[in-house]
């Protein structure tokens, strides 16, 4: 059962807890119409201390669809933080006008402090470098959607891996299904973090390959999740120079993949995605955003505990 | 030598390294007791060289899970009728709070100070302890108890 819990951190959630919220995401996908009400009369939160437009958005999509309403605010300086109120006072609050409540916060574990003292659910919308647990909800419902199941393929994750929480995530998440390859693309100063390798891919025996330059393993992957390098990250001009293509897509490395391969981002996108290859029918990232929309309401659903009347 | 008497019923809390036993006295909230309490220090060991020891009467039923997460070393003697009826293991709790801080400075506790300190043990083996906020590990060579 969901109703009433919190989703903090994306391994919060079983592996069959995930797969109900991702059936009941393939129904509202199925028959939009049909869940346009089923919240009507409730109170979505949006508590964000931090701007983030996308996250925002896309938790208020999520309950404007679901018939429900919102409320919120949108950083700190309009919030009562400013006046130095703590999370828990301002939970406390929020939990006894809204029903349910989506948090970010510049600080890691604040919506955390959060749940520890709310009566109605919080869901994590990023904390600091930490956790977006929602984020990874999408990525999976995006190549569960894409593939039909979540098991059996190879992804290529390409960019910062050292310091992407989002990243991180995904990697944990998807070491719980069987049979998948990760193949991990990024220069060396920025490859996965120690962590990462040893206590996740390593622990639980999971095929994985680190590499420099993407064009060498485009045509292995059924999933690309691109990801950015900032240039400030690279330690030296050389390497940058040498490898900037590399973290790069575009029409050249797209026509070495497959022709079924998906191309993941978790937006924003800067230039690491060129805008040739948006219309090409491998692109997912756009789809990917739609996706995020539909998993939050299924979320939304479960954590109220609310059903198709 | 110092005499301390030693106590007909209550808890002997030995081999505290040398100089803890301050620590331990407020970890326990024993400030606030109202029962007697005997804090020795500086006490020859063969075992630690110098050790603390602290002496609780009368009262058996504290809760000293904590000190399995401090110090390893320290035995626990339970004393009934001038006897010793029980030896307590220590083990690590799941959970402490408000004993060490969080070293994140971008966990939420860095700035709400009223948050409680709290870690739970993630891994038996290594000892390890995580910041339920923010995931930080607790690393005992950077931070002394
Ligand atoms: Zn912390």
């Amino acid at each position: 059962m969901l109703k009433g819990r919190h989703l903090i951190d994306p391994m919060d959630l079983t592996v069959e807890e995930l797969e109900s919220v991702f059936k009941l995401a393939d129904e509202i996908i199925e028959n939009p119409a049909e869940y346009a009400d089923v919240c009507k009369g409730k109170l979505l939160s949006t508590c964000f201390y931090e701007p983030s437009t996308r996250t925002r958005l896309s938790f208020e999509a999520a309950m404007l669809r679901l018939g429900g309403q919102v409320l919120g605010f949108s950083s700190a300086e309009s919030s009562s933080a400013a006046k130095g109120e703590s999370v828990r006072d301002t939970m406390m609050t929020i939990a006894s006008y809204a029903d349910i409540c989506a948090m970010r916060h510049p600080k890691e574990g604040a919506p955390k402090v959060a749940a520890l003292n709310s009566p109605i659910p919080v869901i994590n919308g990023g904390d600091g470098g930490h956790q977006h647990p929602t984020q990874t909800l999408t990525d999976l419902l995006t190549i569960r959607a894409l593939r039909g199941k979540l098991t059996d393929f190879t992804i290529g994750i390409c960019g910062d891996l050292k310091f992407g929480r989002t990243v991180h995530s995904l990697i944990k998440a998807l070491s719980r299904y069987d049979n998948i390859k990760f193949i991990l693309i990024s220069p060396e100063e920025l490859k996965i973090p120690d962590y990462i390798r040893e206590e996740i891919l390593m622990k639980n025996g999971l095929e994985f390959q680190e590499i420099e330059r993407l064009e060498d393993v485009m045509n292995e992957l059924d999933i690309l999740y691109m990801t950015r390098v900032q240039k400030e990250r690279f330690f030296n001009e050389a390497d940058y120079v040498r490898l900037k293509d590399s973290y790069i897509l575009d029409k050249d490395k797209m026509s070495m993949a497959k022709q079924d391969m998906a191309v993941l981002h978790p937006l924003p996108r800067v230039n690491e995605i060129s805008v040739e290859i948006d219309n090409d029918p491998r692109a997912a990232y756009f789809k990917q955003a739609k996706y995020g929309m539909y998993v939050r309401m299924a979320l939304i659903m479960k954590l109220l505990g609310v059903e198709k009347c | 030598m110092l005499k301390v008497d030693s106590i007909e019923r209550g808890i002997v809390i030995d081999h505290i390294a040398a100089g803890k036993s301050m620590k331990i006295y407020k970890y326990l909230n024993l400030d606030e007791a109202d029962f007697t309490v005997a804090m020795i220090k500086n006490v020859a060991s063969k075992k630690l060289g110098r050790k603390d020891i602290i002496k609780i009467e009368n009262v058996l039923d504290i809760d000293l899970n904590v000190l399995g997460f401090i110090d390893h070393n320290i035995t626990i003697n339970i004393i009934e009728n001038d006897k010793i009826v029980k030896k307590l293991n220590l083990e690590l709790p799941q959970e402490v709070s408000n004993v060490v801080k969080c070293s994140n400075p971008r966990c939420i506790t860095s700035i709400e100070q009223e948050i409680d300190q709290r870690f739970r043990l993630v891994n038996r083996e290594e000892k390890l302890y995580r910041c339920i906020y923010c995931d930080q590990a607790y690393d005992p060579n950077k931070q002394d108890i």
